[in-house]
């Protein structure tokens, strides 16, 4: 990954105000990261490793203390295109109850456009488009409080699609969602990526949900641990158990028959995991 | 459950009246209010009592809706009857003790049981019609004179909307906060007033905190949708009063017409 | 001796209005002293409704809650009683603390239940050393606390009472995979130091896989199935036509099952490495 990204964050250090009487710790301690256009990138990294604090610098709610983030050639500091920046890299929160403003799904997905200042015909077919990207169409009259977790979440992600971004970057999207949110959520971004190509920044500490990603970048202590395709991240089992992180089982289990001597690939998912074992097992009608 | 409260709770729907102009429907709400306090005699009281009627019919809001927000304040209304019932000059009708009921009084109980579930109903045709957004927008609109006086119309209505939007999000956690200190134990049910109040920190405390983590939240959801004030916004729904609105505005006008008139023709049955 | 049994236990929100709807529907079963169950089911199942009753929060609308086998409604005005000695943790209790202190808040539980301020206090800092809260941690306030830690306050509050069951809600929801699995831990110890019972309710099928003995499914409203781990997870087809899952590992082996390898059931690493190693020896060419 070269300079040329859409998003390129430069050796981005970042420290907290301290409290008094405290050194001032950086969260982000020299982060260089590039985003390709259309890309779909998993951040990795275990509570406090800095993952969501990068999070908020692609889209300049936060500012670099040293080093710079360019998204799209636009230096975040620069106040004059902050509101463009904002426009073009979205930022989805955790907890879907705390980012809905209005108590009409299809007035809420409206607040962005809003603040743009569109004219009003077009924010009406802005909405309606984006609510049907999302599935959530029928349920542009509901009160948000009346729906799932996964639905609201889906809607926030409908609001900031209606301004028409670039990137959407989700910070823990689907860590307070049921199972059943969970793959409604993660759906949803996979079909944006490959229909509308919406470069997707996901940020979780769900293994199986960076698996399915192009391309997986891991953080610990403020740095860049590990950064490559998921399969080439996951084959480093030591290391990521180290730092605090799970591989998926099925990674796991060819790992550990790799340490006993059998010659297994790397597998991620079941299914992989499975052919893995059926191609090395004794044929069947050879066992008893 | 303390979320079954309906409040301000909106109904979307497609009939006459949600079709209106939130500005013209505040407006004649407010007017036919002021309205129910003028009118001094039952025939002007039952016109109006019509007219309420009809505008719950052409909500098309299932009738239990209303039920439901008369009932919360029934218990209001039976106790200032009440208390109306032995104020009053007029003929006696019954004496009970030292107590006197007077005819004078039973017109005071009628007339305020019925104006104030009239008010409650009226209001409710206007929250069930129209939703949040539309009402506070309205507000806004309606206040956009007062910006002269330097009042910060946009901010106050987007409070609203905000407070609006999240009135069921903290019912609901209040209900929470409140099972979870039950299962510790906590006695919230015994006890003197000051045992109460201090048996309501484990509550309050929690619920103070999930909202200023709410909020803070939420400003950051609103500044990642560029949100910068009221400055150069434009809004999706644009407020435009039509043909129905002017008919709306005559009726209403005629009604409180035939209220007043009432009332120079006819002797007041209040006392 | 069965320490809960439900009757029939059946739970309808709104009974008697338009709007009513059953919850939990004719629910029987019981639970040994010091199981270790697992509860499982998706959002609207009636899994969150049913543990609800166990501490009388919810007054069952038909059937009975047996509390070491007394009907725990007998008394109503003694239902307090029933909340110290059925202990529950619900999810994201940490947004329950309100106390100037960690220890404090501790103790509100066992302050609640009549105790002196010493006792009390001792009982709260036996719980904070079970979920590994050291000494320090409580003089300060909860406020300042991270996640994870103040969770574990929150859990702490709740084994303060040192009840006889303990039910945790979705214990480990929003937790990063070492806070989760820190936290497991300690609830398993806390289970076996304490010999008491404990229900868990978790959407992570890996985590009660780690810990349950038994099963309890629970699917619209009906209770699905009852058993122990394996046999509940060996039924993977039919759990996922409930919309669950079984743990990768589980499934992996129940796909090799399927197409005639003799494998059976694991749920964990250890037990699928056991299982899977005769039949790699015999055939596998080793590197």
């Amino acid at each position: 990954m070269t300079e040329n990204g859409f998003i390129n964050a430069q050796d981005v250090m970042f420290a907290y105000e301290p409290e008094e009487g405290r050194e001032p710790r950086n969260v982000l301690d020299g982060v260089t990261i590039s985003i390709q256009r259309g890309e779909f990138v998993a951040l990795l990294g275990h509570n406090g490793s800095g993952k969501s604090t990068m999070a908020k610098m692609f889209n300049a709610m936060l500012l670099p203390t040293e080093g710079k983030v360019f998204v799209d050639g636009m230096d975040t500091v620069d106040e004059a295109v902050l509101y463009e920046i904002r426009r073009r890299v979205g930022l989805v929160l955790q907890n879907p109850d705390n980012q809905l403003v209005a108590s009409v799904v299809e007035e809420d997905v409206a607040f962005g456009p809003e603040n743009l200042g569109i004219p009003p015909e077009e924010i009406r077919v802005r909405v309606d488009e984006a609510l049907k990207a999302v599935g959530m169409y029928d349920f542009r009259l509901n009160a948000p409080y009346k729906l799932s977790g996964g639905q609201k979440q889906r809607i926030a992600i409908a609001g900031i699609i209606a301004m028409q971004p670039d990137c959407i970057v989700l910070d823990e999207p689907t860590a307070m969602l049921d199972p059943r949110g969970r793959s409604e959520v993660l759906e949803t971004i996979h079909r944006l990526n490959e229909e509308k190509g919406i470069t997707i920044v996901l940020i979780t500490h769900y293994m199986d949900e960076a698996v399915q990603a192009g391309r997986v970048i891991v953080m610990d202590g403020g740095h860049v641990l590990l950064e490559g395709g998921p399969r080439e991240v996951f084959s480093q089992v030591e290391l990521l158990k180290k730092h605090q992180l799970d591989v998926p089982q099925a990674t796991e289990l060819t790992y550990r028959l790799q340490g006993m001597g059998f010659p297994m690939p790397c597998t991620l998912t079941t299914e992989e995991c499975v052919e893995a074992l059926a191609a090395y097992l004794p044929p069947v009608q050879a066992v008893p | 459950m303390i979320r079954d409260i309906a409040l301000g709770q909106y109904i979307p729907g497609d009939s006459l009246v949600h079709r209106m102009d939130p500005r013209v429907k505040i407006v004649l709400v407010f007017l036919f209010i002021v309205f129910l306090f003028v009118a001094q005699n039952f025939v002007s009281l039952l016109l109006l009592v019509v007219s309420v009627a009809a505008c719950i019919l052409l909500s098309g809001v299932p009738m239990r809706h209303y039920l439901k927000s008369v009932k919360a304040i029934l218990f209001i209304v039976l106790f200032t009857s009440v208390l109306n019932l032995f104020y009053g000059g007029g003929e006696t009708l019954l004496k009970i003790g030292f107590m006197e009921i007077k005819s004078g009084g039973v017109s005071n109980a009628i007339f305020i049981a019925v104006r104030i579930i009239s008010l409650i109903l009226l209001s409710a045709v206007l929250t069930f019609t129209t939703s949040p957004t539309s009402l506070t927008d309205a507000i806004e609109r309606l206040m956009k004179p007062l910006k002269v006086f330097h009042i910060q119309v946009h901010e106050i209505a987007m409070m609203m909307t905000i407070a609006l939007r999240f009135v069921p999000t903290l019912l609901e956690e209040t209900d929470k906060i409140m099972s979870a200190q039950k299962a510790r134990g906590a006695d919230l049910e015994s006890g003197g007033l000051v045992q109460r109040a201090k048996a309501l920190l484990p509550i309050l405390i929690p619920l103070f905190v999930s909202s200023f983590r709410r909020a803070y939240d939420l400003a950051m959801a609103m500044e990642c949708r560029c949100y910068h004030g009221g400055e150069g916004r434009t809004k999706m729904k644009v407020l435009h009063a039509g043909k129905r609105d002017a008919v709306a505005c005559v009726v209403v006008v005629v009604i409180c017409a035939a209220v007043v008139v009432s009332n120079i023709v006819l002797p007041t049955v209040l006392s | 001796m069965a320490v809960i049994e439900l009757k029939n236990l059946t739970y309808t929100y709104g009974e008697g209005t338009p709007f009513c709807k059953t919850a939990v529907d004719n629910v029987s079963l019981s639970i040994e002293q010091g199981e270790f169950i697992g509860v499982i089911g998706h959002t609207g199942s009636g899994k969150s409704t049913l543990i609800q009753t166990l501490n009388g929060l919810l007054r069952p609308t038909g059937g009975q809650v047996l509390l070491n086998g007394k009907d725990i409604w007998a008394e109503p005005k003694k239902i307090r009683e029933v909340r110290f000695r059925v202990g529950m943790v619900f999810q994201y209790p940490e947004h329950q603390l309100f106390e100037e202190t960690v220890l404090k808040d501790i103790a509100f539980g066992p302050g609640n239940m009549g105790l002196s301020p010493q006792e009390a206090e001792e009982r709260a800092r036996k719980a904070a050393a079970f979920v590994g809260l050291s000494e320090d941690f409580l003089s300060k306030s909860p406020f300042e606390l991270s996640g994870g830690e103040k969770r574990r306050v929150a859990i702490a509050g709740v084994i303060a009472m040192d009840p006889d069951v303990l039910v945790l809600d979705e214990p480990t929801a929003g937790l990063d995979p070492m806070g989760r699995d820190v936290l497991l831990a300690q609830i398993t110890s806390y289970h076996k130091t304490r010999g008491n019972t404990v229900l868990l309710v978790s959407h992570s099928m890996e985590d009660i896989a780690r810990t349950a003995d038994r099963i309890l499914v629970m699917n619209s409203s009906h209770m699905a199935m009852f058993g122990p781990t394996k046999d509940v997870f060996a039924r993977g087809a039919e759990l996922e036509e409930m919309g669950l899952r079984v743990p990768q590992i589980t499934k992996i082996l129940a796909c090799l099952r399927e197409r005639g390898w003799p494998v059976g059931t694991a749920l964990t690493m250890e037990e699928a490495v056991r299982e899977l190693l005769p039949l790699l020896e015999k055939g596998g060419v080793k590197a």
